[in-house]
């Protein structure tokens, strides 16, 4: 379930999509309707977060991306990619542009998707659990939902090429080394931390603060438009497919890891 | 080595509820936890801040006991 609540000038945005917020049509449309309703004359803040134990997100439905795929003639599978990809990366431009002081509030696995959507938010906070990774090429794709240009934005290439050519995920106390996290505090500690930084932006001139989001995080365009050719692209080759089938068909508790 | 894979199975015991003194270098870290893939990369968090390390995820590729997770723990010392 994913809901919200507006109280005091700040939005709480809570995802609660088992067994770890994949994000596939049905995020995607709560997203929307999420977006759609937002007040962002009565609200001076937004703070994202997960209710899930397994953590802020687990990425793409690779369950769904793979029965869309099955299920559809191979000659389908451009036009879909391409409507799933452009409906998914206007979500997450919507969101990074969002008039207001965005907090994501990250807990345990913020991988891949996920990771991305928590890319679109101003402020981090990570908890101790804290996990984040792009295990995309695993998959023999890119991330597609915007993750690198927004990455980029955040921190050197010299880390980004190693989070993305290797997989490998870091946690909290890196991504704070790294620049990618501004505040790191204990287990459980997080959704505090962030409605205090919350209240805290709240006290601040409107337009003083918008004006500082746009200059100091503007969004990447032409970058975001080349990575979701390079996906789209990927995404079609028998490559993907094979290992969407390899994850969807395993039982065993340790992922698929290539 | 020693000290790292006593240290690993009593932060482990104590973060799952187990009883540290019941688990063996041998024994299967999923298994002897009862832990899923994604209390697995909690735990990961937890022993990288608490040994002060990095752990690339394919460096524990094949790893499965408490004490080949030592090892791997020990050489990024």
């Amino acid at each position: 379930m994913i809901e919200w609540s507006l109280i005091e000038g700040v939005y709480e945005l809570r995802l609660g999509v088992e067994p770890c917020n994949e994000i596939g049509t049905t995020m995607l449309a709560a997203l929307e309707r999420f977006l759609d309703q937002v007040d962002t004359e009565s609200a001076h803040a937004l703070v994202i977060r997960s209710t899930v134990r397994g953590g802020f997100s687990a990425g793409a439905d690779l369950r769904e991306l793979y029965e869309e795929l099955r299920q559809r003639p191979e000659r389908e599978h451009e036009d879909a990619l391409r409507e799933f990809i452009d409906r998914i990366h206007s979500v997450m431009d919507r969101l990074d542009m969002l008039p207001l002081t965005t907090i994501g509030v990250i807990h345990g696995i913020c991988f891949g998707g996920g990771f991305e959507l928590a890319l679109t938010c101003d402020i981090l906070i990570a908890e101790r659990s804290a996990r984040f990774g792009f295990p995309e090429l695993r998959l023999g794709i890119i991330p597609g939902f915007g993750g690198i240009p927004r990455l980029r934005r955040d921190v050197s290439n010299a880390v980004v090429r190693d989070l993305l050519l290797t997989g490998r995920s870091i946690n909290a106390k890196k991504a704070q080394q790294i620049g990618l996290v501004s505040q790191m505090v204990p287990t459980g500690e997080g959704l505090r931390a962030a409605m205090a930084t919350a209240r805290q932006a709240t006290k601040f001139d409107r337009e003083a603060a918008k004006t500082c989001k746009r200059f100091m995080k503007p969004l990447p365009v032409e970058e975001l438009a080349q990575e979701k050719e390079h996906f789209i692209r990927l995404a079609q080759r028998p490559v993907l497919k094979l290992a969407l089938k390899k994850f969807v068909e395993s039982d065993d508790p340790r992922p698929y890891l290539p | 080595m020693t000290d790292v894979l006593d240290r690993l199975i009593r932060l482990a015991a104590k973060k799952y509820g187990a009883d540290a003194d019941a688990l063996k270098a041998d024994d299967d870290v999923f298994e002897s936890l009862g832990i899923d893939s994604f209390a697995a990369a909690e735990l990961m968090s937890e022993l990288e801040l608490e040994f002060d390390v990095e752990i690339p995820d394919y460096e524990l590729q094949g790893v499965k006991t408490f004490g080949g997770l030592a090892a791997v723990i020990d050489k990024r010392r």
